[in-house]
Formats: structure tokens, sequence, C-alpha cells
């Protein structure tokens, strides 16, 4: 198990990039802390899985360095890296039996074959496979098989880090929930480096414990799952995570109040915004549909099961609001934000409040 | 979930039976018909029964062109399938060389078999053919109308120049289906470059191949035209498939039963060997 270092990585795909816009990755810059289960979450195309390959090493970055525990690895190949990656669509040498799916890594590193008995039948029992291990992989089902990439990245216990690249992507959904925790548990009782790419919110703030937010090429935010949610760095943050997501409104500050048209929002201290467009960002949990606050038309109900999300319209701007399945939307409703819940963000960046 | 069974369906395929009826079965039925008499001039026929199929099955000219094709099919299978997955391999798989290679390749197989056979012909010669006279300008004895190993390696050549590529194609095809993911999982599992041809490459390109071979056994089976054209059969009977064969008996001398009885076991050969391929192929796929 390694450190991972990112140090000031950006890539491109291009040959000459020049414009910020040519690169897909626009320079990271984090460490990887040994041990830790990190998630890297973000929409299509914001360069999470080429942050991945480039630590693996299926990518040579255009810029930067990769360290692991100290050492420059930037120009090594994957196999001299020692890393382990499970793909999004599970890949197994469909012609071998499970067995020799998990023994092939390590036969191919020419470790003894006394050795490669015993830790392939380790990881079989790692993974629940010990009962197929005799069979062809390409009968297996999609969880199955995913479990055999997975099992031919632990059975090399010397890895300096695994890394997931949508991995649950063709699992049904009731699978999903029973590999996530076999992940967890794997990752607790062996302490490797897990990084784990997804574009799933449940996925990535259940199974990490900081998730690295990703946003055009860059990095947003890296909290724990309830900074990035209390406190969204970003209001892409705030958008992406959650359900539904922020509601982010245009506001005008004035001391230790916002002014949304004609409405007057107290908030718990006086921004240090500087000038710029300013925005109030609450999510929907803390917004309070009574009957006092401000006056607000309500569009749409949704019930999503255990609690329903109230689609309304304050001041001309769309607003959610989450309230309980057995509440009652009011006659005259009306919404009150709690203080606790509100973010100021200046250019969509979070500023801080004083007293 | 339930079916409905409605017999008055078979309707609907009439008119296909009706078609292959007129197009294949009723001119096989005549074949059967020559094969069981003896015919002479003025439509005058003759009960033969089985003595056609005997004499054939006694024949040494028969076995020996049967013998002949098929070394020749095991000779070009044994070279254009190796050589076409070695092809498809260093094919490039994006750029513009994509197009160009696809095109290189599918144009062999598109040029008429009888035009294809002219082209070897002249190519061949040693007075006024390219290949033909500057071999022989190097000093190799090269003659392919006097003897019978020029002959058949200049029949050779031409069929693996002609058909490699559809080998080619196949596998190409086979190959870019795989998905990246594949290389790079063998990368992070430290497969080497064999590795990779044996357990994922080839895998991957099992059934296609499995086609190529059938299609390429058939065809070189029951080559006439390029041979034809090229050496007629010859120098003697050296390169007489069982299809020049066959045209010989039949045109040629105008043996109509023996031809007759020729082709119905030529044919049975080809179905039997179908249904061998087929099964292998469909006993693979079950296993799968």
């Amino acid at each position: 198990m390694a450190r991972i270092d990112v140090n000031h990585i950006r890539h491109s795909y291009l040959p000459n990039p020049q414009k910020d816009s040519d690169f897909a990755l626009k320079e990271v810059h984090h460490i990887f802390e040994d041990g830790g289960a990190y998630a890297l979450l973000g929409p299509s195309g914001c360069g999470k899985t080429t942050l991945l390959n480039i630590i693996s090493g299926l990518l040579h970055p255009s810029h930067g360095q990769l360290l692991f525990n100290g050492r420059d690895v930037t120009n090594l190949s994957t196999q001299e890296r020692n890393i382990a990656q499970v793909f999004q669509f599970p890949v197994i040498y469909d012609t071998m039996t499970v067995y020799d799916n998990l023994a092939f890594p390590l036969r191919n590193r020419r470790v003894p074959e006394t050795d490669v008995d015993r830790k392939v039948r380790e990881t079989l029992d790692m993974i629940d496979l010990a009962g197929l291990a005799k069979k062809k992989a390409r009968g297996l089902t999609a969880d199955q098989k995913q479990k055999i990439s997975l099992g031919r990245g632990l059975v090399r216990s010397d890895v300096n880090a695994i890394l997931f690249d949508e991995p649950l992507t063709v699992i049904d959904p009731h699978m999903k929930w029973v590999l996530r925790s076999q992940l967890k548990q794997l990752h607790r009782r062996f302490g490797y480096t897990m990084v784990y790419v997804t574009h799933d919110q449940t996925e990535a703030l259940t199974f990490a414990d900081q998730v690295v937010v990703m946003y055009d090429g860059g990095i947003v935010q890296i909290g724990t799952p309830a900074e990035l949610f209390e406190r969204p760095r970003h209001t892409f943050v705030g958008y992406f995570i959650g359900s539904p997501g922020m509601n982010v409104l245009p506001v005008a500050l004035e001391g230790k109040t916002a002014k949304l048209g004609a409405q007057r929002i107290e908030l718990p201290g006086v921004p240090k915004a500087e000038a710029g467009a300013v925005e109030l960002g609450i999510r929907p949990e803390y917004v309070r549909l009574g009957r006092e606050g401000m006056a607000v038309q309500v569009s749409k109900v949704e019930d999503v099961g255990r609690h329903k999300v109230v689609r309304a319209n304050l001041e001309g701007k769309e607003i959610a609001a989450v309230i309980g399945e057995d509440d009652e939307v009011p006659a005259e409703p009306k919404v009150r934000f709690d203080p606790a819940g509100i973010n100021i963000y200046a250019d969509s960046w979070r500023v801080e409040m004083g007293a | 979930m339930d079916k409905t069974w409605n017999n008055k369906a078979w309707f609907l395929v009439l008119p296909v039976l009706v078609l292959v009826a007129f197009s294949a079965v009723i001119p096989l039925m005549t074949v059967v018909n020559y094969s069981v008499q003896d015919t002479f001039g003025n439509n005058v026929f003759f009960w033969a029964g089985t003595e056609w199929f005997e004499e054939l099955l006694h024949s040494d000219r028969f076995w020996e062109a049967m013998v002949r094709n098929l070394i020749f099919s095991f000779i070009i299978l044994a070279i254009e399938v190796p050589l076409g997955i070695f092809i498809a391999l260093n094919m490039p798989k994006k750029g513009w060389g994509v197009p160009v290679c696809l095109v290189l390749m599918a144009l062999t197989v598109i040029i008429p078999w009888n035009v294809v056979g002219t082209i070897w012909q002249v190519f061949g010669r040693n007075d006024i053919g390219l290949l033909g006279y500057y071999v022989n300008a190097l000093g190799i004895d090269y003659n392919y109308v006097q003897d019978p190993f020029d002959a058949w390696v200049t029949v050779i050549i031409m069929d693996v120049w002609h058909w490699t590529s559809l080998v080619v194609l196949l596998c190409y095809a086979g190959l870019v289906s795989i998905p990246d993911a594949f290389y790079q999982a063998a990368k992070i599992d430290g497969a080497s470059r064999w590795a990779v041809f044996r357990y994922i490459q080839l895998p991957k390109m099992q059934r296609v191949l499995l086609i190529a071979v059938l299609l390429r056994f058939m065809d070189s089976f029951m080559i006439y035209t390029e041979p034809f054209v090229v050496t007629g059969g010859g120098p003697g009977n050296s390169t007489t498939f069982l299809s020049i064969d066959l045209v010989k008996t039949a045109l040629g001398q105008f043996d109509l039963g023996p031809a007759a009885a020729m082709s119905l076991v030529y044919f049975l050969i080809i179905l039997l060997l179908s249904w061998v391929f087929y099964t292998v192929m469909t006993n693979y796929d079950a296993e799968r």
C-alpha cells in the first residue's frame, strides 16, 4: 500500500495543448493518504477517469509528477507501478476458469505455483467465489464477473493501490449494495488505498471517507460526505450532491441581510464577499414550508417515498423544499430559510461569514 | 409466453419453397436422374442402377483428384489462416490507415475469379510475365506449364493472394470488437504480448475464425475457375481438382451418367463436411 502524491498534474489528449480548454485535466494537486478510501465524484467528462488512468499508468500526464510513497513513478509502466484496477465493464478471460483468472496476474509475474495456489484460494474466500473456482468464467453473471475483476486486483497482496472505474455500472441495484459493503469491509480489514471513480453520489458518499468532487477538469472540493452536504465550497457541489440539489438564488447583500426581490433574508453572519455575483445557497432540507415567512406559489409536489419534494416559485425563482411524507402543503404556503443551512457564494465560490 | 399456432402460416413460406424447388431441387433431381441411367444421342436412356457410382468409387482418377483437392485445401488453410491473423493483428485500429488498409484488403476479394486466373496466367509466364521472367532471370528454373511443382506453387500463391484478405477482414472485425478495457486490464495484470494474443485476442476471434475456415475450406474444395484458367488442370493431371475433373467428364467427354454420379458424391461430401463444421461450431457455442 502506498501514499499517492498527485503533483500538479495536467493532461491533454491533444498533441499541442495551448489554451486551458485543451486540457482534460487542468492541474490536479492532491495527496491520497496511505490506506484511505477515496471517491472521485463528478459528471461525465470532468476528467475523473483521466486522473485514474494517470495514476494507474495507462496514460502519461502532459505535465506534472506522480509519486508513490515519495518515489517518482511518472515514467514507470503500469506493470512496474503494481496497481490493481477494476473497470466499468467486467473484464474476464473467458476461456479460463475462475481459478485461472485469479491466478493470471500472479503467473504473469512468475510467482511460484504453491504461492499462487495459496493466494488464489485466499482471494476466492474473500470475494465469496470459492464454490465456483473450477467453473469457466464466461458462464457467470455480471456481478460474479465483476468480483473476478476485483479478485484479480486483490490477489496481489503487495499492490500499491486499488483503483475502481465506475465498477458497479452494470450491476443490479440490490447487488450494488452487497458489493459495495463487501468493498468497505475489505478496506477495513486490509487497509488498501482505494480510489473509486463514480458519477453516482450515493456510491461515493457511502464508500469513501474522503470524497473528491471534480468539475470541468479540476478538483472543486475535497471533504467528508457531511462537509460536502453542509458546506459545499462551490455551487456546482451544491447542485451535484443532494437530491434534489441545492437551491441557488441570486441575492444582493446588505450587511447581515440578503435581499431577494422584495424579500429580506436574515443571515447567520456578515459574508466576507468581495464584489461579484452573489448567490445564496440553501439545501431543500433547510427550507421550511409553513404559514409564516416568504410567500411562494407551489407548482408541483413530488412524492419520492420517504419524503415529499415541493417545487415552488419564490420571487420568480424556482426553489425546492423537502417536507415530511405526512406533511400537507398549507393553503397559503410560505417558506423560511433555516439559518444553519445558508451558504453565500461569490462568483460561484463559497465565502465565509463573520459574526 | 403463449404462442399462437396456426398452420395456415405455412402458406407464407410457400413462395420460397416454390422458388427453391425451381432453382435447386428440380435441377438436382435431373442430375439424380442422369446418375442412374446411361444415355446416348436422341434422348435414349438405359437404366444403369448404381453402376456409375460403383465405377466412380473404384476409379483411381476420382480418388487422385480428391486427394489432390484435400492437400490443396489443407495447404491454403495452413497458409491463409495464420497469415490472415498476422496481418489483421498488425492493421491499424484508428486513423487514416484504417480505410486505406480495408480498401486494399477488399480489392483482391472483389476481382472476378476468371480475371484472377488470367492475371496470374500472364504474370507467371516466363516469356512475358513479370513474375515468371524475373524469377527465371534470377536463375531459378520456373515454368508452371511444364513443371507440376511450379504449377502447384503458382496455384497456391494465387489462392493465397486472392483469399487471405477474406480471413484478414473477418479477423479484423473480431479484433476491433474487443473493448480497450481488456487491453488495459491485461497491462495491469502484467500479461505478455503472447498472453494477450492467447487469452484475449484469440478467444474473441474464435467465432469469426471458424467461419473463415469454413468458407475457405468450402471454396477451396470447390475451386475451379482460377486453376482452370492458369493451368487447365495440368501439366498432365497434376492440378486437376475435383471440379475440374467433373467438368472434364461432363462436358469434355460428355459422359453424363458418370458425371452426374460424381456430382452427387461431390455434393454429399461437401454436405457432410458442412455438417461437421456446423456441429463443431454449434457445440462450441453451446459450451459458452
